[in-house]
Parts: structure tokens; C-alpha cells; sequence
């Protein structure tokens, strides 16, 4: 089969791979009809997440038919449409039964590497997205392997397009949980999205689904703006005016009550901890570059939430610690829950609330992947959301 | 081996309490020569920067020999205790009760497929067992193996065995059954404490070289979680790859 391959930092490249085939009883096969790329995927393509290794098949957002289920797999069945979160979970350890999907405890076979990295227990695995997440393969490709079959699949039964639906596998769930976890008064709280990408456009709308009194956008892209406006959000270019002040002026002196990190760490920015970010990342000395998050707490509200969707991978300094402890901030953060949101945002999409396929610029034949990569990385051609057709 | 009972004491093991990672007298009196002799070659030393590296590097040996701690062994956190044991602890939650784990437990010859370092386990008697485990890297002869008796059996709660005198690895360890708050299941902690091959260089190579006890422990406590809560190991062994494709580039 053809799948998108890492090659090496800023190297990725379509390949033909041996087709995947059941390792487990509880696995699936899964032949894909639509992949698409992430913003986090481009943290791979830049090499800032740690323990990819030439030949990993990337891609974590993606759906299609069953093709084939594993000896132990009860509930998914052949020629049925699913969509599958880009996190695994067993669905029976302690996290998993509270919800906490992203935090299963048995899908990542690469726990001790986990572990050496971030502490006491490791991070679910994760589809296609480096060694250190379980080193499953992903589905930019033309079959995928799906582990924990039962759990992962979740059967598409209406006539919705693959582009209606296709999101419910990561961004307009991470959307939504960083709006969420701002716990929005309705009707009251003002809530600013830093980021305009696929990511920050789904916070916003969610955000307006629970009611937030309004919602500012920060971002440098006027594409991304212009989206953003569309949708009946205020708006901020970061590199025209000051952020920090157009945010007070925005809400009357207080700040955002809450504000949503949907940057991550590879935050454009200005001023010098900006430069130092920037300086260090490119030696090597740190994994992060910080400015949306620092501009996101030092512009909320006392009292306020800092809502982190974005992808954060090792370890910060000159984090403006004192603001937020001074201003009583609540930090939320985390890989999403994504099983959680699944039937409850089909439904939502089901009612014609949202159709998350608005966010779609770029449609293309999965052998021009690697390119759009790069259009996606460098926000060249208006683009702000690619999907691949494994098989045109 | 010491045991606090559950819900009383500290909350580190209480072999920890006193000890890092202490080399015992031999190796400390190698360090404190070694030492020595560096810090007077280096004195000698006709070059400037030679007094300053190798006399720099001897004067810190010989510290260390003072200090009478094992520098790799206290970066690689190795917990030895004064008479050169190695004490290795860890510990998981599953979602099982802990009469069933315990059970599991228990069937000491059902060990080695529990724990991946184990070649077998064959019983004895009732309070009797011999253990084989494979030989740690540059240790000759493949195989370790000792005779280890039961100390303590409590169903439910806990199992603790000591080696026969004569071990070529004299070793002892105990696994408790807790139950965790909540309905998570049942925490179960294991302790154990031995002698490396070799001294505390051996258990430095040991862990370098990935055999160390603590990071097997560790494993084999998750092995065990995912046995017990999925009845299978997730893998990506044998998934595709560009890895396999050989250069078919498409």
C-alpha cells in the first residue's frame, strides 16, 4: 500500500509499504477513504517531538471501511464506516473508566520510554505520532491496523460526508474540550483564542456553542482572521498592534475571562523571550517555544482559565508563573478525551448545529502529502485545513 | 526484610529510610587508591593542564572514597544499603481484587511467564523453590540460579521469600496486596533486596546494559497489570513500516 513516511526532520515522503495485517485478536483493519494533516503532525515534520524513527507512517485523523476484525472483536463488524479518535485506549483500566481516555494505562507498549520522560505513569498511545506515544502506525495511508478495535471504532451510520465527520477524530473534539475546560458562564464570559489554525476555529465555535458572551482570535493570518470573523468573532493580528493592550482595550481594562492556548510549541511571537525561545529551540536546548502561552496568561482575567489544547513536549522556562499565581489562574491542559466527545458532537453535527468540514482549504490525492505538508507548515495558498484521498 | 504494615510507617520502603548508594568497603578502599595515585601523577605533572585534569580527576575520586558513595551508582539511583545490597521497590494498581492477584501470585511457577527476566521457577515443597533467571550481561555461564524459601504467606495480603543459604545471588523480596481507595482495584507493591553479581560496578553495568532488576521490575509489573486487566500485551511488533519496505519508493 502508499503512506506517508517519515523520512527524517523536514523530510516526509510517500512510500510503498507492506499492507498492515492483525497483530492482535482485538484489532481491525481499517481501509482508509479520507486522512488528513494535523497541526500537530507538523511538529513531527519539524522534528520537535522526540523518538520518531525513519520509516514511521504518520497520521493520526482519519477514517474509512472496515476490511477486517480480529478473532476477539465483538462489536465492529465488516463494510461497516468508522471513525476512530487519534488516541487509543483498552477501555477498561481506572482512566479510561472515568473518561480519561488520553490517559490510558495499558495502550502505550513504550511505557518505560514514557516514563522516562514524563514521570510516573505514561500517556496513552497514539496513532502514528513517534515512539515515545506507543509507535503505532498511522493512517496517512491506504489501510491502517486499529488496536483496541471495540473501543476505537465508532460506527458512522448517516449519510454524512467523510468531510462532515471526519474531524470528530481529534480537532473538533480538541476544540471542544479546551472550550469546555474554561467552564464558560454563558451569556457572561468573554473567551480569546490564541491561534487561528483547524484547532483555535473549532475552540471558537465551541466556545460560542456554550455560550460565551463573546469571542476575540488572535492570529497573524488574515485567512485565518478572515474564518474567524466569519464565524462572528472579534478579531486580533498580533503583528499589527500589541496584543496585550488590544485584549484590555477589547474587554473594558479586565482581560479575556478565559483564554485558549491553541498555539503550542512552536509559537511565532515577538519581543525577546520570543528571541530566546526561538535561539534555544534551534539549539537544541529546549523543545518549546512559549510566547502564545506566555501573551495567554498574561492577558486573562483574575480569576480566569488558560485552556491549553496546544502541544507542549518538554520543558518550559521563563513561564510567567508569578502572573498567573498572582491573578488566581486555573491552567488546563492535556491530549483530549476524544471518546468521549464523539457521539455527543455527531449528534450536535447530526442537528446541523456545525459542519466541522468548513475548516477544509485543500483536498488532494494522499502522493501530494508531502508537499502540502510544507503549504501547511508555511500557511502558504491561503491553507488551513489539507485532506488526503488515499486512493485517486 | 522489613515490612511496615499497610497504612502504618513511612511511606518509602523502610529499607530506603537510611541508605543511597553506599559502596561497600572494598570498592571504597579502590576509589580512595585510585585516588591517591592520580592526584599524585597529576601533581607531578610537568604540564599545567595535566596537574589540572588528572589531579582534578584524582582529587575527586579520592572524594568520593571519603564520602564513601558510588558516583554512577547514586546518578543511576541505585539504592544499595552498607553491606553492598541492592534494594529495588515498585509498584502498580489493578483493576482485580487482590485475593485474585494474590492467587495468581501465589502459583510461584507460573512466575516466569508473569516476569519476562525469569527462566523458570520449579516448586519444591510447600515453603521450598528454586529460581533461575538469566545471567546478567558479561556474567559466563547463561544462567543464575539459587534456592529460595517462603518467609511469609499471608492469602490476600502477602508473600515473602528469602534465599537458602549458598545463593550465588543472595537475595530476598516480598509482594503486598493492598486495596486501593476507591474501586480501582488492588495496589500491589513489591520490595526486593540482593546482592549483584560484581558489587555495585556490577549492578552499574547491569543497569546499563538494560538488566537491571529495577527497570525488569517495572516491566514485569506492567506485564502483569495488562495480564490481569486485558488478557493480552499491546504490541506494534511486525506492523508495517517504511522500515520493512526496502526502497519501494512509490
Amino acid at each position: 500500500m502508499n503512506a506517508i513516511i517519515w523520512q527524517g526532520t523536514n523530510h516526509v515522503g510517500v512510500e510503498t509499504v507492506p499492507d498492515p495485517t492483525l497483530l492482535l485478536p482485538t484489532d481491525a483493519i481499517v481501509r482508509v477513504t479520507s486522512t488528513a494533516i494535523c497541526g500537530s503532525d507538523l511538529h513531527l515534520l519539524d522534528g520537535f517531538i522526540p523518538s520518531m524513527e525513519k520509516g514511521d507512517i504518520l497520521g493520526h485523523e482519519f477514517m474509512g471501511e472496515v476490511v477486517e476484525v480480529g478473532a476477539d472483536v465483538k462489536r465492529v463488524r465488516v463494510g461497516e464506516r468508522v471513525i476512530m479518535p487519534f488516541n487509543l485506549a483498552c477501555g477498561v483500566c481506572d482512566p479510561c473508566r472515568r473518561g480519561l481516555f488520553s490517559a490510558c494505562d495499558n495502550s502505550n507498549p513504550n511505557h518505560r520510554m514514557a516514563e522516562a520522560l514524563y514521570g510516573a505513569t505514561s500517556a496513552s498511545g497514539l496513532f502514528g505520532y513517534s515512539h515515545l506515544f506507543g509507535g503505532y502506525a498511522g493512517g496517512q495511508a491506504q489501510f491502517v491496523r486499529v488496536p483496541f478495535a471495540d473501543v476505537s471504532c465508532f460506527a458512522i451510520e448517516s449519510d454524512l460526508r467523510d468531510d462532515s465527520v471526519l474531524f470528530l477524530t481529534d480537532i473538533f473534539p480538541t476544540g471542544f474540550q479546551a472550550a469546555e475546560n474554561c467552564g464558560i458562564v454563558p451569556g457572561r464570559d468573554v473567551v480569546a483564542v490564541f491561534g487561528a489554525g483547524p484547532v483555535g476555529q473549532f475552540a471558537l465555535r465551541s466556545a460560542q456553542m456554550l455560550g460565551a458572551a463573546e469571542v476575540i482570535v488572535v492570529d497573524r493570518v488574515t485567512e485565518r482572521l478572515r474564518l474567524a470573523e466569519a464565524a462572528g468573532a472579534r478579531t486580533i493580528n498580533y503583528e499589527q498592534t500589541d496584543v496585550l493592550v488590544a485584549l484590555r482595550e477589547a474587554t473594558g481594562g479586565r482581560g479575556p475571562d478565559h483564554v485558549i492556548d491553541a498555539v503550542g510549541l512552536e509559537a511565532h511571537g515577538h519581543g525577546p523571550g520570543a528571541l530566546l525561545d526561538t535561539a534555544e529551540q534551534k539549539l537544541r536546548l529546549s523543545f518549546d517555544r512559549i510566547t502564545a502561552l506566555r501573551w495567554a496568561i498574561l492577558s486573562c482575567a483574575k480569576g480566569g482559565t488558560v485552556s491549553m489544547p496546544g502541544v507542549y513536549g518538554g520543558l518550559v522556562d521563563k513561564l510567567p508563573l508569578g502572573a498567573a499565581f498572582s491573578k488566581g489562574l486555573t491552567l488546563k491542559m492535556g491530549q483530549t478525551h476524544t471518546h468521549r466527545y464523539v457521539r455527543p458532537l455527531l449528534e450536535r453535527i447530526q442537528q446541523g448545529e456545525i459542519d466541522p468540514s468548513f475548516v477544509i482549504t485543500h483536498r488532494a490525492p494522499l502522493s501530494q502529502g508531502p508537499e502540502l505538508y510544507k503549504t501547511f507548515r508555511d500557511k502558504h495558498d491561503g491553507c488551513i485545513k489539507v485532506v488526503l484521498d488515499p486512493w485517486t | 526484610m522489613t515490612s511496615g504494615k499497610a497504612g502504618q510507617g513511612p511511606v518509602t520502603a523502610p529499607d530506603h529510610a537510611s541508605t543511597g548508594a553506599t559502596m561497600p568497603g572494598a570498592e571504597r578502599a579502590m576509589f580512595g587508591a585510585a585516588g591517591a595515585f592520580l592526584l599524585t601523577a597529576g601533581l607531578r605533572s610537568g604540564s599545567p593542564f595535566q596537574k589540572l585534569l588528572i589531579g582534578g580527576l584524582g582529587a575527586g575520586l579520592t572524594a568520593l572514597a571519603v564520602r564513601g558513595r558510588s558516583p554512577l551508582a547514586t546518578a543511576l539511583k541505585i539504592q544499595q544499603d552498607g553491606d553492598g545490597h541492592v534494594l529495588v521497590s515498585e509498584a502498580v494498581t489493578i483493576g482485580k481484587s487482590a485475593d485474585g492477584l494474590y492467587a495468581v501470585w501465589r502459583k510461584l511457577e507460573n512466575l516466569p511467564s508473569l516476569m519476562k527476566h525469569l527462566e523458570r521457577v520449579e516448586v519444591l515443597d510447600e515453603r521450598r523453590s528454586r529460581w533461575t533467571v538469566k545471567a546478567p550481561a558479561g556474567y559466563s555461564g547463561g544462567e543464575v540460579s539459587w534456592e529460595a524459601e517462603l518467609t511469609a504467606d499471608e492469602p490476600g495480603r502477602r508473600i515473602a521469600w528469602q534465599s537458602l543459604p549458598g545463593a550465588q545471588v543472595e537475595n530476598s523480596g516480598e509482594v503486598l496486596f493492598r486495596a486501593a481507595p476507591g474501586d480501582r482495584g488492588t495496589e500491589v507493591a513489591v520490595h526486593l533486596n540482593y546482592r549483584p553479581l560484581g558489587g555495585s560496578v556490577g549492578a552499574v553495568v547491569a543497569r546499563i546494559a538494560g538488566q537491571e532488576p529495577s527497570q525488569q521490575l517495572r516491566d514485569d509489573l506492567m506485564r502483569f497489570k495488562r495480564e490481569q486487566e486485558l488478557g493480552y500485551h499491546p504490541t506494534t511488533e511486525g506492523q508495517s513500516s517504511g522500515r520493512a519496505s526496502r526502497g519501494g519508493k512509490a
